[in-house]
């Protein structure tokens, strides 16, 4: 009975959060407020471990709570039960783009859209510099940036500016390296 | 049969070489799904994104159910997700399971700081190239510069700034006919 009140939870949440793994967040503070399944201070330690393994947040998110409410059953079907609503869009939308794809309209709004995303993806990329670099312009007298961080950045743009074909996991692996070396 | 399969496997890279959130995802995708083996171009991938900032779910869902479904129709849209959220699946459970303090794990913080400044390397030279396929007049230079400032300096709603971008698509194309020219 659990199981299929979590698989409801999760469910909604997937179809109600628009926009980005964390807008999935408020949705679980809901959850545990309204269930014992997990509790408000696990799901800080969720969001810590979600942010640093791989994966999109939202889903780690899905399935570190489906573990703790049922063990592995419960983390496939938190999991599962949280895209669900995605693809049932998505294969909707898609068939609309092929229906209409050559007419104007839709041209038009997807003439627009793409500029719009790069300029959000250029946003998004911003907000992970500020993380990056611990930019905090509070004040002027203690604004504060990690030099170490930037000098890493500067590294590994010029490394990438002359191995362009690497993978970009090996830049990820040596970003890694570099973090444990330099005890960023 | 075995493009199913080489779009599971795809996927579950995807997902596996993936730090933070969707947007981390993009330089892998590029790489995967776009050079290497052409499933789908830079534009359809702008398309995507900007489509699953406005629809439920997860960007990084959305983006594979797309990608997937126009490979193979609805159940590779299926497959590329399952693909997708494999890893996270694996590896959130081990941790849940073995592991509570994962994320305070001094050489888990510090590696985790490189692999974000390798990030923001990666997504800026994503962004660099998406940026000579979307933005190609001065109406797509406009849209770029105001949704970046509005998320990056104003936090507006991404759907917001999406939803704006596409009435704004409508009116150029309607613009542009007007004046007889080609349409933006």
């Amino acid at each position: 009975m659990t199981l299929l009140l979590m698989c409801w939870e999760f469910f909604k949440a997937g179809l109600l959060s628009v926009g980005g793994g964390l807008a999935t967040l408020p949705f679980l503070y809901s959850m545990a407020d309204r269930y014992d399944w997990f509790t408000r201070s696990q799901l800080s330690d969720m969001i810590a471990v979600s942010e640093s393994t791989p994966g999109p947040m939202g889903v780690n998110m899905a399935t570190y709570a489906g573990y703790t409410t049922a063990g592995v059953p419960g983390a496939i079907l938190a999991t599962f039960s949280l895209v669900l609503p995605s693809i049932i869009v998505i294969l909707l939308v898609a068939r609309f783009l092929e229906k209409f794809q050559s007419s104007r309209a839709v041209q038009d709004v997807l003439g627009g859209l793409r500029p719009a995303s790069v300029g959000l993806i250029a946003a998004a990329g911003f907000g992970i510099l500020k993380i990056a670099l611990s930019i905090d312009l509070s004040g002027i007298w203690t604004a504060f940036m990690s030099w170490k961080a930037l000098g890493l950045m500067a590294v590994i743009g010029v490394l990438y500016h002359f191995k362009k074909k690497w993978h970009p996991i090996i830049f990820i692996g040596i970003g890694a390296a570099a973090g444990l070396v330099l005890g960023l | 049969m075995k493009e199913y399969l080489e779009l599971v496997i795809a996927f579950f890279k995807i997902g596996i070489m993936t730090f933070g959130g969707g947007y981390a995802m993009l330089p892998i995708i590029q790489r995967e799904v776009v050079e290497k083996k052409q499933w789908a171009t830079e534009e359809e991938i702008l398309n995507y994104y900007a489509i699953g900032q406005c629809t439920p779910g997860i960007i990084a869902v959305n983006t594979a159910t797309f990608i997937g479904n126009k490979r193979k129709g609805i159940p590779g849209g299926f497959l590329c997700t399952l693909g997708v959220v494999l890893p996270s699946l694996i590896i959130i459970s081990i941790i849940a399971a073995v592991l509570t303090n994962f994320a305070d794990i001094p050489a888990v913080q510090h590696a985790l700081a490189g692999i974000r400044v390798a990030v923001v390397v990666l997504v800026g030279a994503s962004v660099l190239k998406l940026h000579k396929s979307a933005v190609k007049n001065a109406f797509g230079w406009c849209v770029f510069v105001l949704t970046f400032l509005a998320s990056a300096i104003f936090g507006l709603s991404p759907v917001l700034v999406v939803l704006v971008a596409a009435v704004a698509g409508i009116l150029a194309g309607m613009v542009s006919r007007r004046k007889g020219g080609d349409p933006a």
